[in-house]
């Protein structure tokens, strides 16, 4: 997407819904884009297949120019752009074998072909006792399955998900994020999707791109982003993922210091901070903590008092930094 | 005793009066009247009834000025009387069925009377349908014709079968009014006997025949909506 800008004109007056946003998805990957509600996102996720035309600027694809095709152009191209929704957006009146197909028939193949790759489709998402049902029958995890099988129907190069976990709870949330992670990983298939959610981040994307009224304030791989926020809102979805408190006075003892330590990789499982500290007279207590993964990788952050002499204190942070911590001393 | 059956003979009543071979050919007629002009009925106003939503603002074919040409003229027929539009459009009846009398002289006003009107309930119809099913046909790859066709009329199925279902009834009482100017039927059955020659049974069996074909056409219908309805 190059310079892509869409304004929306009501009665209210103009709307700059998406300002002057110019991304790139690299094949393969798995690409984020968070914001808080009103951020744009939606606009942006919509300009990209271009159900929703931008008011300036070029969303290109695999080298052609969307923006610059034609109706029925566009419509053969979009055949290769999955895209599936928050509320699903199932036919109703239709079995979840016919919504499966609902893309075969539009392009126009054969009864069996379309049967077959239904089947091959049922399988994927693990719905196969579930193909004469209707929508109305499935809980809200099996209709994201179903409406993922569509999506995937006319096997596209590329899959947009429009908040694709926020009308689901937490638990089938991470089913359908496995099941997101393991077709990119089956198929190679690009993902593109928009969250609120800093799990749905953290727990498949590559890639991640901060969006705040409009604008991409901060883009870049998942754990560089939120490790080392720059930007005000990342920083707020930086600490949904730390879970570490802001504000409350934390209790401190005359002559320590506040660390805050980062850790990345496979570091996060050695015994670091006891290796610093052993022989020292430096005494440790870890105030807050949290070791998770984003993705593959295991990162941790740790928020330690450090008390003893100023120069064992110093020696001990110099120790930390020296096997490859980030470690951050509060005022 | 004898002064009840005197108040009863003097109400006039007198059933063997009724020539089952002439309710039954009334009861043809109208239901030839009520099929022929349905079907021409439910052909029209879904053209209508799709147009009006497919030009209407924020839709796929926006265009606002065929919208409220097509708005207009829907509104024009509505508010004319049946029975006014029934003269009126008589030339064109001509035209179209060769007579202005009998069971084909009644169609075409059947038809022009009622399209509007089931139109208007078929765009009603279409938009009960989740804008967000529209749009993930479209982000498939869908043409407007798709969506019209594997979208629109699909998922309103329930609403455009209860559509159907109004519109018959609505047109059992215009074939009524048909009657009047020599289209024939249960209603012409009822006004020349009931009205015309104070035959008072006449007029009442008829009028039973028409309440028991409302009631069974709004059976069936609601029977074919809950049938074919998924949510």
């Amino acid at each position: 997407m190059q310079h892509v800008t869409k304004i929306y004109k009501g009665r209210g007056g103009t709307v700059d819904a998406v300002k002057d946003v110019s991304l790139k998805v690299e094949p393969g990957e798995i690409y984020g884009i968070i914001g808080h509600s009103g951020a744009g996102k939606s606009s942006l996720i919509r300009c990209m297949n271009l159900l929703e035309r931008p008011s300036s600027g070029k969303v290109l694809f695999g080298g052609r120019e969307l923006t610059s095709l034609k109706e029925r152009e566009l419509q053969a191209e979009r055949r290769r752009i999955g895209m599936i929704f928050q509320h699903f957006n199932l036919l109703t009146s239709a079995t979840v074998r016919e919504n499966i197909a609902f893309p075969l028939v539009l392009a126009g193949q054969s009864k069996r072909r379309q049967a077959a790759r239904v089947d091959e489709l049922l399988e994927l998402v693990g719905l196969q006792a579930h193909g004469d049902k209707y929508p109305a029958q499935l809980s809200g995890g099996q209709k994201q399955r179903v409406g993922i099988a569509r999506a995937l129907a006319a096997e596209p190069a590329v899959l947009l998900c429009d908040e694709a976990t926020s009308a689901l709870d937490p638990q089938t949330t991470s089913s359908i994020l496995s099941l997101l992670l393991s077709i990119n990983e089956k198929l190679g298939l690009t993902i593109i999707l928009i969250t609120h959610e800093m799990q749905v981040i953290r727990s498949i994307c590559d890639r991640v791109a901060v969006m705040d009224a409009g604008r991409v304030v901060e883009e870049g791989p998942v754990l560089d982003v939120f490790l080392r926020p720059a930007h005000g809102v990342t920083k707020q979805f930086a600490d949904e993922l730390s879970e570490l408190e802001g504000g409350a006075p934390l209790p401190r003892r005359a002559g320590s210091k506040l660390v805050r330590l980062h850790f990345v990789g496979e570091e996060t499982y050695e015994p670091v901070l006891f290796e610093a500290v052993k022989g020292s007279a430096v005494q440790c207590a870890i105030l807050q903590g949290t070791v998770s993964r984003m993705k593959h990788t295991p990162y941790g952050q740790l928020l330690v008092e450090l008390s003893g002499s100023p120069s064992d204190i110093d020696g001990a942070i110099a120790s930390l930094r020296s096997s490859g911590i980030d470690a951050e001393v509060l005022p | 005793m004898s002064g009840n059956l005197s108040a009863l003979r003097s109400t006039g009543m007198d059933w063997s009066r009724i020539d089952p071979a002439e309710i039954w050919t009334a009861t043809q007629d109208t239901l030839s009247m009520l099929g022929l002009s349905l079907v021409f009925t439910i052909a029209l106003g879904l053209v209508i009834g799709v147009l009006l939503y497919l030009t209407s603002s924020r839709q796929l074919l926006y265009l606002p000025v065929v919208y409220s040409f097509l708005s207009l003229v829907v509104n024009i027929l509505r508010s004319v009387p049946f029975i006014i539009l029934m003269i009126a459009v008589m030339p064109l009846t001509k035209e179209i069925a060769g007579t202005t009398i009998g069971v084909a002289g009644t169609i075409p006003p059947l038809v022009i009377g009622a399209a509007p009107f089931f139109g208007r309930l078929v765009e009603t119809a279409l938009r009960e349908i989740d804008r967000g099913i529209i749009e993930a046909a479209q982000a498939m790859g869908a043409s407007k014709w798709d969506i019209v066709r594997r979208v629109l009329l699909r998922e309103s199925r329930p609403g455009l079968l209860a559509a159907v279902t109004v519109t018959a009834i609505t047109l059992v009482s215009y074939t009524a009014m048909a009657g009047v100017v020599g289209g024939g039927g249960l209603g012409d059955l009822a006004i020349r006997y009931g009205y015309q020659r104070y035959q008072t049974e006449v007029m009442i069996v008829a009028v039973v025949v028409l309440i028991l074909l409302v009631q069974l056409l709004q059976m069936l219908g609601d029977w074919l909506v809950r049938k074919i309805s998924r949510k």
